[in-house]
């Protein structure tokens, strides 16, 4: 089983029991905080009061919390309204950006020097939040879902990975195609799409996280707190601690008792922010090899 | 002569997407030519307008959202009215930039943001490194794609998550304090606590981004050739020694890269983590220069004094950029752009 080269000698006791022991910690500090919030947003309000706090010992569980929060309402509204964005935007970003590394992606082709060069500029300079936030309101974005979208649609960085990915196809797959009379469109779709679905999935994820993390731009952008994203919501009634229910009418609690979200509520939207992410996030982590990653990171 | 051998890989390729890379793949594609090629216009046009076309839409947006506000920032030298607009808003000069060189609280966010940018470095900084060493010892496969699985995971966490996190594990009402209640000592709050909110951001930025940030460093690993470290186990060097005489020296590069990169991006240490935390912890410890920008600005509708702010954040950045890229080049590392 152990695949360590011959010539390495084996490892003491005790420096192999220190190195099993930080990487347990090391696990345990990721999953520890993931397994307390699932466990509390999954156990009855009894079993809250009793541990006092975070429940770290399974008691009896209960699906009330999310319950309540799908009976409609603040948090049922912020996961469409975040599903929406996410879907559409990740849906944008990933054909502008897919078209545009690929469109940059033939050494010698016309104009890309400069083009390029345009793209590549972004990563030198910021706009600065006040000119961007005066040119989306200016444009009329404001209060509108485009105003998460359009602004941060295209990210430079993504697009010089995945041209570099592109460009790393060697240029006899194409050729072919090109001389049998093939449209750039179709070689695209046809051909290089189809060898390229590892650095989609990742450029996919990134955007897709990008947008369903997406917290700042919401607060700044959406003055209508009827069209917040999810974690703007989770910022209001989770780590602010603010009252769930008030100003909501007719939605699975008595009107006119605005109780704060017992603990296991709140932990309910933590969960249900983290769990796209957990759920995607296995699916394109195999993809995260050396290739993609090493151009990723660097920014 | 084990500091010398030749190496290549992953970490001398690192900066191979920014750079145009064109050149090797020229002559190669049918229909290519050499770079300037003396075909015509017209005919590359009909040649390459498919191309031209499917760049359009994201230099289209990129233009718009990125370059035309870059252009707004103009704003910075007038007494900007959004009544008025760019166009008729009086000329100010200098003005703006006067009255935030005279602002103590545009000082108070410099300095913050200097010292987290310096406390990081030092606690946040070698933690990917030091991970990566030690995933890369885990000799299993499987088990070691498992750990990496978990460990890459908080990077994809939102901040509004990850502070809420935090929250529950160390806040007033949090996980720790209960404990400690619960053991007759009095609760803490460290959420709320300016003199420690240094320690708690950075214990943030490592909880979420110590495990991604090991990546880098992990394919730097392997790119080692191994043949070093069976030469230097087979003349006696111990594991210690192998990792000061091979691993460390295989790292350099990217270490320095790195190292000069966040040197470069001194003054950005991260917008939405002190924006959340603002509040609780007080303007004192948690201002810092892009909070600063959006407080003083979007709630007093000064915006020119809030575009100038910004200005001199981004040309200072950008100094910083072209000054850490002067001396990664004088170390001989690539830098961010390759030097023409």
């Amino acid at each position: 089983m152990m695949t360590s080269p011959p010539w390495a000698e084996r490892p003491g006791r005790a420096g192999g029991l220190a190195k099993g022991l930080v990487l347990t910690f090391v696990v345990a500090a990721v999953l520890f905080p993931i397994y307390m919030v699932v466990l509390t947003s999954l156990s009855t309000q009894e079993a809250v009061s009793r541990a006092g706090g975070l429940v770290t010992a399974p008691g009896e569980l209960s699906l009330a919390a999310y319950r309540q929060l799908f009976a409609g309402g603040v948090v049922t509204r912020a996961v469409l309204v975040s599903l929406g964005v996410t879907a559409a935007g990740t849906a944008i970003s990933l054909g502008v950006t897919v078209l545009a590394a690929y469109g940059l992606s033939r050494p010698g082709s016309l104009m890309h020097r400069p083009l390029l060069f345009l793209v590549l500029l972004t990563f030198l300079f910021g706009p600065g939040l006040i000119p961007s936030y005066l040119l989306v309101s200016s444009l009329g974005l404001v209060d509108s879902y485009w105003a998460l979208i359009l602004p941060t649609a295209v990210t430079a960085f993504n697009l010089v990975v995945m041209r570099s990915f592109f460009m790393s196809i060697p240029g006899e797959v194409t050729d072919s195609a090109r001389i049998d009379g093939a449209s750039e469109f179709r070689i695209l779709r046809r051909i290089v799409l189809p060898m390229s679905k590892g650095v989609t999935a990742v450029i996919g994820l990134f955007y897709a996280v990008g947008y369903w993390n997406s917290f700042f731009n919401a607060v700044l952008y959406l003055n209508d707190n009827a069209k917040w994203p999810l974690q703007v919501v989770l910022r209001q009634y989770v780590l602010q601690g603010q009252s769930l229910f008030v100003g909501q009418s007719g939605t699975g609690t008595i009107p006119g008792q605005a109780l704060p979200p017992g603990l296991a509520v709140q932990m309910a939207i933590v969960v249900v922010a983290l769990v796209p992410v957990l759920f995607v996030y296995p699916f394109v982590q195999r993809h995260f090899t050396k290739g993609v990653i090493v151009g990723a990171v660097k920014g | 002569m084990l500091r010398n051998a030749p190496r290549t890989g992953p970490a001398g390729d690192l900066t191979s997407p920014a750079g145009t890379g064109a050149s090797k793949h020229v002559g190669k594609r049918a229909f290519s030519t050499s770079p300037g090629a003396r075909v015509p216009f017209r005919d590359r046009l009909r040649r390459d307008w498919q191309l031209l076309l499917m760049t359009l839409p994201a230099i289209g947006l990129l233009i718009v959202f990125h370059y035309v506000p870059l252009l707004g920032n103009v704003i910075a030298f007038q007494d900007y009215s959004p009544y008025v607009g760019i166009a008729d808003s009086p000329w100010v000069g200098m003005s703006n930039f006067q009255w935030l060189l005279l602002d103590d609280g545009f000082w108070d966010a410099t300095l913050n943001t200097l010292s987290i940018t310096a406390f990081q470095l030092v606690f946040y900084f070698p933690v990917p490194i030091a991970l990566a060493i030690l995933l890369d010892s885990v000799v299993r496969p499987r088990l070691r794609v498992f750990i990496q699985g978990i460990v890459y995971m908080p990077h994809f966490f939102s901040w509004v998550l990850v502070v809420t996190l935090f929250q529950q594990m160390f806040g007033g009402a949090g996980l720790l304090s209960q404990i400690l209640r619960d053991h007759g000592h009095s609760g803490f709050d460290i959420m709320t606590d300016p003199d420690t909110f240094i320690l708690l951001v950075t214990a943030e930025t490592v909880w979420k981004d110590a495990g991604w940030g090991a990546i880098v460093f992990l394919a730097a690993l392997a790119a080692i050739d191994q043949n070093l470290y069976e030469a230097a186990a087979v003349d006696g060097a111990s594991r210690w020694r192998r990792m000061w005489h091979v691993t460390l020296p295989g790292l350099r590069p990217v270490i320095v890269l790195l190292l000069i990169l966040r040197l470069g991006e001194a003054l950005n240490v991260g917008f939405e983590q002190f924006f959340l935390q603002r509040d609780a912890v007080g303007r004192d410890a948690a201002e810092v220069l892009d909070t600063f920008v959006y407080w003083r600005t979007l709630l007093t509708g000064e915006w020119s004094y809030g575009a100038a702010a910004g200005l001199v954040k981004g040309v200072a950045g950008l100094i910083l950029i072209v000054i850490a890229n002067k001396v990664a080049h004088r170390f001989g590392e690539q830098g961010i752009y390759k030097r023409s």
